[in-house]
């Protein structure tokens, strides 16, 4: 199961993810993100409460990636232990501007 | 020993997850690693539901996938064995060439990580085609 919060504030967007990304819900946040992120100069994931993430939500992540470096800047969050090293193993910390 | 057959299809993901982390909690499986043995079986079972059975004649009721859990030695630790088994098309996923993770996001492919963190995040794999059975196994040590 995944819960998704979203907070607009002028050309920011804020999206919480409660829960797994996955095969099942990653096409659940393909949805939320559509035709929503159009005027958005910075996108930040909060993953404080993401739990898990396979291969479908890197997909994801990877391809907001591609449009906000096209229209401004994304950031993820909060990323847990575990989430952190499928980042690491896969290179995504090279690719993704990740706080702590 | 457990194991379970289902049809090969996304929508029993949930199903064979479940029956994994009911596993992994009774064999006393710590958080990080249960955690990357639940995506390595996710990657597998959705690479099987996706690819395994398209343009083959195998009727509808007949595409299925095994996956059966079983306790084994790991390097010397206590582990788990997972293998899936299925009748479609052969296909050796370790032959796949892992993707580039050095390329910057722009000129990346979307996709193509599935297997590539299978093969990272666990301690052995293995593939084989035994009587006309794709048979996918992988261990890990807790």
């Amino acid at each position: 199961m995944l819960n998704i919060s979203k907070e607009a504030n002028e050309g920011t967007l804020k999206i919480g993810l409660e829960g797994r990304l996955d095969t099942v819900t990653a096409p659940q946040l393909e949805d939320a993100l559509k035709d929503s992120t159009d005027s958005v100069k910075e996108l930040v994931f909060d993953l404080e409460k993401l739990e898990y993430i396979s291969s479908a939500g890197l997909r994801v992540l990877l391809s907001m990636q591609k449009i906000m470096n096209k229209q401004g800047s994304m950031k993820i969050r909060g990323a847990n232990e575990n989430i952190m090293e499928i980042f690491e193993v896969t290179g995504f910390v090279d690719i993704l501007t990740i706080e702590k | 020993m457990k194991e379970i057959t289902v049809a090969a299809d996304c929508d029993n993901l949930d199903k064979v997850t479940a029956m994994l982390e009911e596993y992994l909690d009774n064999a006393g499986a710590p958080v990080s690693a249960a955690m990357k043995i639940s995506v390595a079986l996710e990657e597998m079972f959705v690479n099987v539901a996706h690819y395994a059975y398209t343009d083959t004649d195998v009727p509808e009721e007949d595409r299925t996938v095994t996956v059966r859990f079983e306790d084994v030695q790991v390097n010397g630790s206590a582990g788990i064995k997972i293998t899936l088994s299925d009748h479609g098309k052969p296909y050796d996923p370790l032959a796949k060439e892992d993707p580039d993770t050095t390329l910057s996001a722009d000129v990346r492919p979307i996709g193509g990580l599935g297997i590539f963190m299978v093969k990272k995040s666990m301690d052995n794999v293995s593939y084989d085609n035994i009587d006309g059975f794709n048979t996918f196994s992988m261990e890990k040590a807790f």
